[in-house]
């Protein structure tokens, strides 16, 4: 095709050099209209995602003048007596109305921190199994069967931890409460270790071969090239991974308000019921009304969640960056 | 000698090899037993009635077939909004877009907005597209309450704003993938910019770009917590259809600003809310087992489009 139109031109160079000047005004047009058209479609990505920074922010933000910053954090009840009780809880339907995002941020914590060891153990001995050791052809069927499981949706994880693995960890640890952070976080790690697992295959897999050669030849074995060789090499592409898991783990929804019990507890045992932010948004904007000072609440706890994995996978990215330069030697 | 030696006697290293050996099969084993549980549980009551049924009997009986609806129809709509909008941006991003500034901070955002927990999608496409979009539209159109409440539009909207930034990414990733030698070849013979991208650019960037597509209807297929309250509902007597009629030619179609039953949603109901959750339990593991086998034949055909893609590419 292209060379058919190569012809043409040339032909018509020969023949009549306007006509040949006509022809390429209406590719220029065409060419033009095209490029313009690709950047109109960008322009419009570009805006939605400006949108939602605005919207998201317009809403959270106007939270503070309804409830104010230190609202956020505790609420001071004065008693009978003229003295001040200082509570830190999320009551946000009860008369006096209590935001304290505190027991939020602390189930969240209690939920997505054990997660991430959990995920980290199993996520990185998967990668380690995957890259190293797994006979290569047998890895090119485990490693997409692992990201596999990153693609369950999150409320089939929710609903067996719901169904099954409650009633099993019911029987085997007898918790405080049926559903706990505990559930939550198996939940959790079911989906955050294909992430890491995946992710560190690719650092690990990214280190050249030359210095396994080279560690091999000095008289290492596998276990000692893993350990003082490729893990220190790819330790910023483990890392960010581990990172990303954990912004993941923050965010998810679905597994924690199925099988965390949804009580907002300041605690640090992990065999209790907590709420997490992401369970308090998804249980409560339902009803909300619009336009209430619970309505900003739920949306100023999306900036929060929205500005805390937006630097997670802002620093994972800078941190894989930097990975993929220094690996081109 | 004396490295041989050591090498012989690395005890640390059996141990170490075997652990790591082993939690990856413990791993294994648990992924292998959920889905195995999942299916026993659940193919007892797939059948030809309960994939198509309305259920019945407040929930307990009958079958999910307005869920299925719903959940085709809604990512039906999202992808004609996220697939040419992806698609072009990446396009302009990859190929007509100078290295800027700018352009590298799109990109940025692009890749971290990806990692954006879904309920503040459905934050944003509540205030956004119900609360913002929608109001101003029944006002501008006098349609009283019509826009302005959740519904199957609003909720495929913003679930395209949700698989956008997969789209691009994946979208980009493919064109980036494509030889910048066969480009300038291309513009050698005298072809223009557009002559490239259609004939030497997209055909060969065209499985990479359909991998992210399909990974992108799994992943709004699979999505609940944005929906949650964008207009899924719990029990809906009739599919949300209408009938458009021009003069006398009728035909029917998605209705838009109807509420609409979700398998994923189904799920989460049955399982948090219904009246009687024991009851249903059969049901609700049935609709698991429809929904994992949704997902992942959609993303088992992206894993072989990928696979085959990259060995396209190796052999260039």
């Amino acid at each position: 095709m292209i060379t058919e139109e190569l012809n043409t031109i040339k032909i018509d160079k020969v023949k009549e050099s306007s006509f040949a000047k006509k022809i390429k005004k209406s590719t220029r047009v065409k060419e033009k209209t095209i490029h313009y058209f690709f950047a109109l479609n960008g322009v419009m990505a570009l805006i939605f995602i400006i949108l939602i920074f605005i919207f998201l922010f317009k809403e959270g933000l106007s939270a503070l003048e309804h409830i104010g910053l230190l609202d956020f954090i505790y609420f001071d009840r004065v008693q009978s007596d003229g003295s001040v009780e200082r509570l830190y809880q999320w009551y946000p339907t009860s008369e006096e109305a209590r935001y304290s995002l505190i027991p939020l941020i602390a189930g969240t914590l209690l939920t997505a921190v054990p997660a991430t060891l959990i995920s980290t153990i199993f996520g990185v001995a998967a990668g380690i199994y995957l890259s190293e050791i797994a006979n290569p052809k047998l890895k090119e069927f485990l490693k997409p069967a692992i990201e596999l499981f990153a693609g369950i949706p999150t409320v089939v994880i929710g609903f067996i931890m719901l169904a099954a693995g409650a009633t099993f960890f019911d029987d085997l640890l007898n918790p405080a409460n049926r559903l706990n952070a505990f559930i939550a976080s198996i939940g959790l790690s079911f989906i955050i270790i294909p992430v890491i697992a995946s992710l560190t295959e690719d650092a690990l897999h990214s280190i050249p071969n030359e210095l396994r050669m080279a560690s091999y030849g000095l008289g290492a074995t596998r276990w000692q090239t893993v350990r003082y060789v490729i893990l220190p090499a790819a330790f910023s592409g483990v890392s960010a991974s581990i990172i990303l898991g954990f912004g993941r783990a923050i965010g998810e929804t679905m597994i924690v308000l199925m099988a965390s019990g949804n009580a907002a507890n300041i605690t640090t045992n992990i065999f209790n019921s907590v709420r997490t932010m992401t369970a308090t948004i998804a249980a409560e904007m339902g009803e909300v009304s619009h336009g209430s000072d619970h309505y900003f609440a739920l949306f100023f706890i999306g900036i929060v969640l929205f500005t805390i994995t937006f630097i997670l996978n802002l620093i994972a990215e800078i941190i894989i960056n930097k990975m993929r330069k220094k690996n081109i030697f | 000698m004396e490295l041989l030696k050591k090498k012989r006697n690395d005890v640390e290293g059996l141990i170490f090899i075997n652990l790591v050996r082993f939690l990856f099969y413990i791993l294994l084993a648990v992924l292998i037993f959920l889905l195995f549980k999942i299916f026993i549980e659940g193919i007892g009551v797939i059948s030809f009635e309960f994939l198509f049924d309305s259920p019945r009997n407040n929930m307990t009986e009958g079958g999910i077939g307005p869920a299925i609806f719903g959940t085709i129809a809604v990512t039906f709509i999202m992808i004609l909004f996220a697939v040419p909008l992806g698609v072009f941006s990446a396009i302009y991003l990859n190929e007509y877009a100078k290295d800027t500034f700018l352009t590298r901070i799109i990109r940025t955002s692009v890749n971290n907005l990806a990692g954006v927990p879904s309920i503040v999608f459905g934050l944003f496409g509540l205030g956004f597209f119900i609360l913002f979009v929608g109001k101003n539209l029944d006002e501008v159109l006098g349609t009283g309450l019509l826009f302005g409440q959740p519904a199957l539009l609003w909720a495929s909207a913003t679930l395209a704003v949700l698989v956008l930034p997969v789209v691009i990414v994946s979208t980009l990733e493919a064109l980036n993938s494509v030889p910048k030698t066969h480009r300038d070849a291309s513009y050698g013979l005298g072809a223009t910019k557009w002559q490239t991208i259609k004939n030497v650019v997209l055909p060969q960037a065209r499985p990479g770009i359909l991998t992210g597509t399909i990974l992108a209807i799994s992943r709004g297929a699979g999505e609940t917590a944005p929906i949650l309250f964008l207009g899924a509902a719990f029990f809906l007597p009739n599919l949300p259809l209408v009938d458009l009629c021009i003069g006398d030619y009728c035909i029917t179609i998605i209705n838009p600003a109807e509420q609409f039953m979700y398998l994923a949603y189904h799920i989460f109901i049955l399982a948090t809310q219904s009246a009687n959750p024991t009851k249903t339990l059969p049901i609700q593991y049935g609709s698991t087992l429809v929904l994992i086998a949704l997902t992942f034949l959609l993303n088992i055909t992206a894993i072989i489009f990928r696979y085959r893609f990259r060995k396209i590419l190796g052999r260039v």
